[in-house]
């Protein structure tokens, strides 16, 4: 918000002058997403990720309140009461196939989100609390992700309730204490459920909260874009409203689109079928398994399998798992290049590929049974998954000799219109600059 | 001004004071997103009326043939009660010589009963002042003044035809929709 | 000092979790047996249902020949603890129909003078309870094993419209190296080969139907997992009708979304020096 050349709220009606004066919440709308916030003109469609984030977020609560109208969060009504909402509650199917896919939708648009994040160095001063914040949100839907789906009470709701926190009880000393406490007992039971229940209605409120910090840390520098540079003067930019809201709003039409595909012909298909057998303490699925968006964490998990400098390999894949997150709060600190896209940086561009197939392969190997040929490639995966954050971009950012970057964004685009350097050069030195 | 004309931000023709001018594409999308978002929310709201398994309880099947004259039975329908009550003929008799005039809520036992079922009363066992349940239907239960039913909490009284008769409730004891399935069965509902 | 330590902990931390994996990576692995049961076992065969793919729907003379399949031999056994007697009205039984065939599926209940267990006739409200009392009952009567509920079967497994198909139509004689435990009975579509369940459907003519199908094994075993692909989601043809529409709308909606976006942005992106217009 600190674009001189952005356009300010003027209310022409009556009304809307008495609102301005006493809470000026349309004023704020204008300067945020409105015709007042200006964005550089030229984001990809990799840039709608965020805002597909924030509706599938609605969209989850919308249908999380109304599913919780129809819940029973008891052990012995749960799974009876979700299957009530399927067959007998006014469009209940609808309602719960569209919250169980939307969970994994929500996960596929913000996987993108990050990682466009990652590849055009959105993470970089000055946006780092951003991405911290950005990180707090991914930390909190992977709670929430968890305990919905312990919800449901099946079997792999049970058993993945039991596997996770089991995984507290490896911290030396403390760890069983912990296990109990979070469960409210000694394994997976009414306890648990019921506080599960609880806080899964709760968490999503807390990221919407800080959602809106996250938003609110984007617009004090004004959005990143594909090249890195900042922005210049009002040639570089558009104002979000109408220009990013019409596209933002084709990006909503193909995102429900395919949603709506998948919702109403392949509702199943991201899902697993044993947890459409009702939760049972006394005998565990063949292969447990959680939703596909844990995969590469689960794979990172398993993949410790020997004692190693005095740590018990189940201690050393907890460890590890938890570092594989927490290493990307980090990143500003840990990549050094002051080049922020990697359409400039070659080596770290290249990384960044490998980087990506790196984590495509860690989700398979979390899908697998925790045997060969899986396992060894999944320590494989792992070493490099660490490797790259703590020590290849360590050193490539600080080493590396990125391209030359374009001296503004105007630049850039209108050298990609097809004309020279020069030309570029000079029809962005004959518009006059605002006085700085 | 050469910065309007570096981006030039009109599709079609600009308007005098450089607005854009609505053009009918965005009209049909506005429109088309207006009416997704109605089609959406409807079943969003009627989610909330009663589910396919409550409607299947609205409507009970009720054997009546244990119920012996000058006996009642309480049954619960929809979550409230209601009084069968088999009429003795001097119960009917009783109800038959009230001046229909003189009464609060005024109703002959042939309108509060079936054509030929003239010994079966069935209404609601909800007091119509405050909701109580009255007294009356058990085996041994008061039944006030007037032979028919006693509100304990605030002193209604119903006669044999479940009218009232006394005390503060405004109107007789609801008759709920019911039909004869056959001389012993009815549907409640 | 804190600059030279912030500079190295990424190195050591990254460090020593590869040197873990690495580790774990190289050590030789215990030589595996080959898992016999893995061996035996069949993927579920291929076969197509009329509820199949984005047009699916539901044949309501299939789903009642099923459903006397169901009645006829499984529900000695196997219960359907979710569906209602009052939900076959979708497969196009009558009320009064619906009211016969819950009369003569008893419901537990309490002796209203007594309090000890009985059992009451069902009313349409009800649910397929089953023949036993509870779980511990189920197994007394079935040598240890317990019949699952049958509601949720057909998305309970993998594949599971033609995972029920195949285990109906699977039992054959084990081979010869393969030993079948006394009391089970080898079936390659199950998963762990040996199963519980005899063979159900064994002979042509189990289930005389009225509306003159030939009742061959491989015919009821169909009509039999079509019933169970409905009970485990009436909802399947109202699911597919409201995504036709919603779908054709979307991409109406998309497509109005498109040009508009294309119209807002016409000759923002690209514009020459002349002041010609070169958009997107």
């Amino acid at each position: 918000m600190s674009f001189p050349w952005a356009k300010h709220y003027e209310p022409t009606t009556d009304v809307g002058k008495w609102i301005d004066s006493r809470l000026p919440l349309p004023r704020l709308i204008y300067d945020s997403v409105g015709a007042g916030y200006p964005v550089p003109k030229n984001l990809n469609y990799f840039y709608n990720f965020g805002v597909l984030a924030g509706v599938a977020l609605v969209v989850q609560i919308i249908t999380g309140i109304i599913l919780a109208m129809h819940y029973a969060p008891n052990t012995g009504l749960a799974f009876n009461s979700v299957e009530h909402i399927m067959r007998d509650v006014n469009s209940g199917w609808m309602l719960r196939y569209m919250h169980a896919v939307g969970a994994s939708f929500f996960f596929i648009v913000v996987y993108l989100h990050i990682f466009r994040g990652l590849y055009y160095g959105s993470y970089k001063p000055p946006r780092e609390v951003l991405w911290l914040l950005g990180m707090v949100i991914y930390l909190l839907m992977m709670a929430t992700g968890f305990m919905g789906y312990v919800l449901v009470w099946g079997q792999m709701s049970f058993w993945g309730a039991a596997v996770i926190t089991n995984l507290f009880s490896a911290i030396p000393i403390v760890g069983d204490a912990i296990h109990t406490w979070l469960l409210g007992g000694f394994s997976p039971d009414n306890a648990t459920l019921n506080r599960f229940f609880s806080l899964h209605y709760l968490l999503p409120f807390v990221i919407f909260g800080v959602v809106i910090l996250h938003v609110w840390a984007l617009h004090i520098p004004g959005s990143n874009n594909p090249t890195g540079v900042d922005i210049k003067g009002p040639q570089d930019t558009v104002p979000f409203h109408p220009y990013y809201t019409a596209k933002d709003f084709f990006g909503l039409g193909v995102y429900f689109t395919l949603f709506a595909i998948v919702v109403f012909y392949l509702p199943n298909s991201l899902g697993e079928p044993d947890n459409y057998i009702p939760a049972n303490p006394l005998s565990t699925p063949a292969h447990i398994v959680p939703e596909w968006y844990y995969w590469p964490f689960y794979a990172i998990l398993r993949a410790f399998t020997v004692d190693f400098l005095w740590v018990p390999a189940k201690l050393w894949g907890v460890l590890a798992m938890f570092s594989a997150i927490l290493l990307l709060f980090f990143l500003p600190w840990l990549d050094k290049s002051p080049v922020r896209s990697n359409t400039y940086r070659p080596l770290s561009k290249l990384f960044f590929w490998i980087l990506v197939v790196d984590c495509l392969i860690l989700g398979l190997c979390g899908a697998k049974p925790a045997e060969e040929p899986w396992l060894r490639i999944s320590q494989l995966a792992a070493a490099y998954y660490f490797a790259h954050f703590l020590i290849i971009l360590p050193i490539i950012s600080r080493i590396e000799r990125p391209l030359p970057l374009p001296k503004s964004i105007s630049e850039a685009v209108l050298t990609n219109a097809g004309h020279s350097v020069e030309a570029a050069r000079a029809a962005v030195a004959a518009v006059p600059q605002p006085a700085a | 001004m050469a910065t309007d004309q570096a981006h030039v931000s009109a599709a079609g023709e600009l308007t005098e004071s450089g607005e854009r001018r609505r053009d009918f594409i965005y009209i049909a999308t506005g429109a088309f997103a207006a009416v997704g978002a109605a089609t959406v929310a409807w079943p969003l709201v009627n989610q909330m009326n009663p589910s396919a398994d409550v409607l299947a309880l609205a409507s009970i099947d009720v054997d009546l043939s244990a119920i012996k004259p000058g006996q009642a039975v309480k049954i619960s329908w929809r979550g409230m009660p209601v009084f069968a009550r088999n009429l003795t003929q001097a119960e009917q008799d009783a109800a038959n010589k009230v001046a229909v005039s003189s009464l609060r809520d005024p109703q002959t036992l042939a309108e509060r009963t079936k054509e030929g079922h003239a010994n079966w009363l069935i209404t609601m066992g909800v007091c119509t002042h405050l909701g109580c349940v009255p007294l009356g239907a058990g085996e041994g239960e008061f039944k006030g003044d007037f032979g028919g039913y006693f509100c304990p909490c605030h002193g209604s009284q119903y006669d044999t035809a479940a009218r009232i008769r006394s005390g503060p409730a405004p109107t007789n004891l609801v008759v709920p929709e019911y039909a004869f399935k056959s001389p012993t069965s009815v549907t409640i509902g | 000092m804190g600059r030279l330590i912030a500079f190295l902990a990424p190195f050591a931390i990254g460090g020593v979790f590869v040197l873990a994996l690495i580790v774990g990576a190289l050590m030789p692995r215990d030589a595996v047996t080959p898992d016999a049961t893995k061996a035996h076992f069949e993927e579920a065969k291929h076969v197509s249902f009329k509820s199949d793919g984005a047009f699916g729907t539901f044949d309501r003379a299939q789903l009642q020949r099923g459903f006397q399949v169901y009645q006829e031999v499984c529900a000695a056994c196997h219960s359907l603890n979710q569906v209602a007697f009052r939900d076959l009205a979708a497969l196009g039984f009558t009320p009064a129909e619906i009211k016969a065939i819950a009369k003569k599926n008893d419901q537990p209940t309490i002796d209203e003078k007594t309090g000890d267990a009985a059992t009451r006739p069902g009313l349409p409200s009800d649910k397929f309870y089953g023949p036993y009392a509870n779980d511990v009952a189920a197994r007394a009567a079935n040598n240890n094993a317990l019949p699952p509920d049958l509601s949720l079967m057909t998305k309970a497994r993998e594949h599971g419209n033609r995972y029920v198909y195949s285990l109906l139509t699977g039992y054959t004689n084990a081979p010869a190296d393969w030993k079948v435990p006394a009391g089970l009975h080898y079936n390659p579509y199950f998963k762990s080969i040996n199963i519980a369940m005899p063979a159900p459907l064994t002979s042509e003519g189990q289930v005389e139907y009225t509306d003159g199908t030939k009742p061959t094994v491989d015919q009821m075993s169909k009509d039999v997992t079509a019933f169970l692909i409905w009970t485990a989601e009436p909802k399947l043809v109202e699911r597919h009708k409201t995504g036709f529409g919603a779908v054709i709308f979307l991409l109406i909606m998309t497509g109005l979304g498109y040009l508009s976006y294309r119209r807002v942005w016409a000759e923002i992106k690209y514009k020459t020096k002349k002041g010609e217009v070169a958009s997107a």
